[in-house]
């Protein structure tokens, strides 16, 4: 987490989601990646902004973003 | 989507049957944020709608929700509103159920001003049979039902809805989702007929037929073509190519039907009184 401090989680339904890959692309901050099977893994959440671009751009309702507990 | 927004959907019945990459997903969600951050309460908001991808959203959306026969959601939704105006009605039509089969009931709504949210899931083909053209596909681009190209010009929806007399008119994309989400927010908020035109991408049956191979291809597409209202109108229109306009074109305030029709009852009612 380099010394920061985590503001935001990402969650990700892989049961809802299709393998787009918008998230991925939308993300302005690398916390998200696809893995081998093309599917969005969080990767560096101390990035997160929490900006919602991966959630709102997600078609399949698949990601949602909430301020970290 | 939280639980906060997932609250508002039929999660039963997820994951949806649209494409990995359709834009409808995007869409269905920036109204049912628009729907949580107005606050309306969920058991007063009704939609409706017709026959096309675009118009499977709402068996995912928990309300009362009415799937209608092809093109005639705006009616359905004229007879919902009439009966019942303290409803906030909601019409999800697409390019070919607003346009071609439905396009005089989308005209005469306008016409009328009654007061329902239209919004229009336009990904400018017949999706859900395998990407026909439809009234809005653009010149020259290429569809099942036009491997030369389509040779019709296309009507601009937000043009057609002004000059039938919509009063609430407004165009966005799935690239722009909290813009999106935004003209929606104002459109459910306008007393009167109000037309959210939401270019939403088919990479399935458009994008592939038309040089962009994915999702995020034709994503950036609208983020290259579309402009401002007023940076559209210093535009030469010999000069504007494949652009397109987005914002919110036209916002006035007209007698609404629902409200015109209810004056006409109580002078009838007071008329057969004194006989």
């Amino acid at each position: 987490m380099e010394g920061k401090t985590r503001l935001w989680d990402v969650k990700i339904n892989s049961k809802w989601c299709k393998r787009c890959g918008l998230c991925v692309a939308f993300c302005p901050r690398g916390v998200l990646k696809l893995d081998d099977e093309g599917r969005p893994v969080v990767v560096d959440i101390a990035h997160c902004t929490g900006c919602l671009l991966c959630e709102m751009h997600c078609p399949d309702f698949a990601i949602a973003v909430k301020r970290s507990e | 989507m939280g639980s906060d927004l997932t609250r508002y959907l039929r999660v039963e019945k997820l994951p949806h049957i649209w494409c990995a990459g359709c834009g409808h997903g995007i869409v269905t969600q920036a109204i049912v944020r628009a729907i949580d951050e107005l606050g309306l309460d969920p058991v007063k908001v009704t939609i409706v709608s017709g026959i096309g991808c675009s118009s499977r959203a709402p068996g995912y959306m928990n309300f009362d929700t009415l799937h209608t026969t092809h093109g005639r959601a705006i009616a359905f939704a004229t007879g919902v509103k009439l009966a019942r105006p303290e409803l906030k009605v909601i019409v999800i039509t697409g390019d070919g159920d607003a346009a071609a089969i439905g396009g005089n009931h989308l005209i005469h709504a306008a016409r009328r001003n009654i007061d329902l949210t239209v919004i229009c899931y336009n990904n400018t083909v017949y999706g859900m049979t395998s990407g026909q053209y439809s009234p809005v596909t653009p010149l020259g681009s290429f569809a099942s039902t036009a491997p030369y190209g389509m040779v019709e010009r296309p009507f601009d929806l937000c043009e057609l809805v002004m000059g039938a007399g919509g009063t609430f008119v407004a165009r966005s994309t799935t690239y722009h989702a909290r813009h999106l989400t935004n003209v929606i927010k104002q459109a459910i908020q306008h007393k009167g007929f109000s037309f959210v035109d939401a270019f939403s991408q088919c990479p399935t049956y458009f994008g592939r037929r038309n040089n962009m191979r994915d999702a995020l291809a034709m994503l950036n597409w609208y983020k290259e073509n579309a402009v401002s209202r007023d940076d559209w109108a210093k535009i030469p229109p010999t000069q504007r190519g494949s652009k397109f306009p987005i914002g919110v074109f036209k916002d006035e305030e007209a007698p609404e039907y629902c409200e015109s029709y209810r004056k006409v009852i109580e002078k009838a009612m007071k008329e057969g009184d004194a006989k």
